[in-house]
């Protein structure tokens, strides 16, 4: 369970109403496979990923971004239950995608990055805080069922 | 993990960039680490750590000294920051996790500051930078 408080959970809201989930994702998730090249395991059927460029432009890895922040975005509606809110997902990423959950980790931070860059001056210290909490509720509940 | 000659100079670009102002985002990245991650406030009981406090502001001058040192002597890390690996080692023996911490919210200032100049390659450098700072700190640990 996450502990956010009344402030927390209203400033979650409103900045997450400001930002483009869309490209939210396609940005973070092109940015992991970027910053942590030994991520690109996961993903060997996406086409080329042989440069920067080539990855943050990839159809691929925007879809799948958006894949990913359409659940992140799910998980925001339901911060009192992560667990129950990406059981079957955190079942799918041990049994079938074999995915070490450090990567969880590493994305979240990624999202957090993605949002100082488009939010700037709004995301001040305190409203990372709270972020950095649900970042790392979700990667806990992803992890959650692993076995 | 040594960086290219393309990661050093991209660095050392964005350190151009942020001239004297190193210590204000060194500062504003310890507010953060301090805010996000409780945990590494336990090193720091004999600070001031509220909102403004000078005493903050003069570790992150230290802080930020430190890194301008490290991107002044890419080539030897070791050599450069000998002395404040031996201090984190013997002295304040602060547990390495908390360095990834503190890396990762000096990105999330540069990325809110710098927004146009915080490209993927620049993210990478960057990151792969303080990585190599911060395993330098924790070389003599043990």
């Amino acid at each position: 369970m996450v502990h956010l408080s009344g402030e927390e959970k209203a400033a979650i809201a409103t900045l997450w109403g400001k930002v483009n989930p869309d490209e939210i994702g396609g940005e973070a998730l092109g940015r992991l496979l970027v910053v942590y090249p030994w991520t690109q395991r996961f993903f060997d059927s996406f086409g080329d990923l042989s440069s920067a460029t080539a990855v943050m432009g990839n159809p691929k890895v925007k879809a799948h971004g958006k894949k990913v922040i359409d659940s992140f975005s799910n998980g925001l509606k339901h911060l009192d239950d992560l667990k129950g809110t990406f059981s079957s997902l955190s079942e799918l990423h041990c049994d079938k995608l074999h995915v070490d959950p450090e990567n969880f980790r590493l994305l979240g931070n990624e999202i957090v990055i993605v949002l100082a860059l488009h939010l700037g001056k709004d995301f001040t210290p305190k409203v990372q805080a709270a972020f950095q909490k649900v970042v790392a509720g979700v990667a806990n509940a992803l992890a959650h069922k692993y076995h | 993990m040594a960086l290219s000659a393309a990661e050093r100079a991209m660095v050392r670009a964005l350190w151009r960039k942020l001239g004297d102002n190193v210590g204000v985002y060194a500062t504003e990245a310890l507010e953060r680490t301090f805010l996000a991650f409780p945990g590494t406030k336990t090193y720091f009981p004999h600070l001031d750590l509220s909102p403004g406090s000078a005493q903050v502001k003069a570790h992150g001058q230290k802080v930020a000294d430190a890194l301008t040192l490290a991107v002044d002597q890419l080539d030897d890390l070791p050599g450069a920051l000998s002395f404040l690996s031996d201090l984190h080692a013997h002295k304040l023996r602060v547990d390495p996790a908390n360095f990834q911490l503190l890396c990762h919210c000096l990105l999330v200032t540069l990325a809110r500051h710098f927004p146009g100049d915080f490209s993927p390659t620049m993210q990478a450098s960057l990151d792969k930078f303080l990585s190599r700072v911060t395993s330098t700190l924790a070389s003599k640990y043990r």
